[in-house]
């Protein structure tokens, strides 16, 4: 009998994680075709003919929640090993979309190239047992005007 | 004030270093916000209310670290990193550093 709201909570956590999941994807392709215009260098230094430019930091950061079918299967995934497919896309939607809203921090300040990006990951909580399973991304550069 | 993240600003000369700089905050997200995110929890999706906290938590942090900068005379702050550790459950430090300087 207590197996029941759990496959309950399970399946209402698969449908609605994976709707939400391919509309974020759909979106954040979306918005990546639009700011492709914005280029963002992992490269410390710009090259010295941007020397002349105006610098500004540039940042985006996004939270990310798990959602309940993902934290079973990634519950079932650690007894047995091996990649866990449902973080995986988990973080690939963090990062990106990270990255999508400091580009978009980088045009509003008029920014169209973003040097020294940095990304930081950082879980809030530890996804234990009464705790959110979340998960945070943080996006920084110096963009050049 | 000019903040960035790379080791120089562009076109422009540091005529004097001044030490590190840094700026701190401690944050916790409120009931109203943690009963949304247990519902969250369970169909997934972006967490709003924390993303927003988050931002809100290293813009004070920076502000604090520019607020330091400017005490001690400084026109720009280079080489930036925040970090981000958890204090206890529940609750997260931010945190902004960097070198201050005097540009022309």
């Amino acid at each position: 009998m207590e197996l029941i709201p759990l496959l309950v909570l399970t399946i209402i956590g698969y449908l609605s994680g994976s709707i939400i999941e391919r509309r974020h994807f759909r979106s954040i392709r979306e918005r990546e075709s639009q700011l492709i215009g914005i280029l963002t260098f992992s490269a410390k230094l710009p090259p010295a003919e941007d020397f002349d430019k105006q610098s500004v930091l540039v940042t985006g950061n996004v939270v990310i929640s798990v959602d309940y079918f993902k934290h079973i299967s990634a519950a079932l995934r650690n007894l047995i090993g091996g990649r866990v497919i449902a973080y995986e896309t988990l973080m690939d939607r963090a990062r990106r979309e990270a990255i999508l809203r400091m580009k978009t921090d980088a045009k509003e300040k008029g920014a169209s190239q973003i040097f020294n990006v940095k990304l930081e990951t950082s879980s809030i909580s530890k996804g234990g047992a009464n705790q959110i399973g979340s998960v945070e991304v943080f996006a920084y550069g110096t963009g050049l005007i | 004030m000019i903040v960035s993240n790379i080791e120089i600003i562009p076109g422009k000369r540091i005529t004097k270093h001044l030490g590190m700089v840094q700026g701190n905050t401690v944050r916790t997200k409120h009931l109203g916000r943690d009963i949304m995110a247990v519902l969250k929890n369970i169909v997934g999706g972006e967490l709003v209310g924390y993303t927003e906290l988050l931002n809100d938590a290293r813009q004070e942090a920076t502000d604090r670290m520019i607020e330091q900068a400017k005490s001690i005379g400084a026109n720009a702050v280079l080489n930036v990193r925040f970090s981000t550790s958890s204090v206890s459950a529940g609750a997260a430090e931010l945190f902004v550093y960097g070198t201050a300087v005097v540009v022309d």
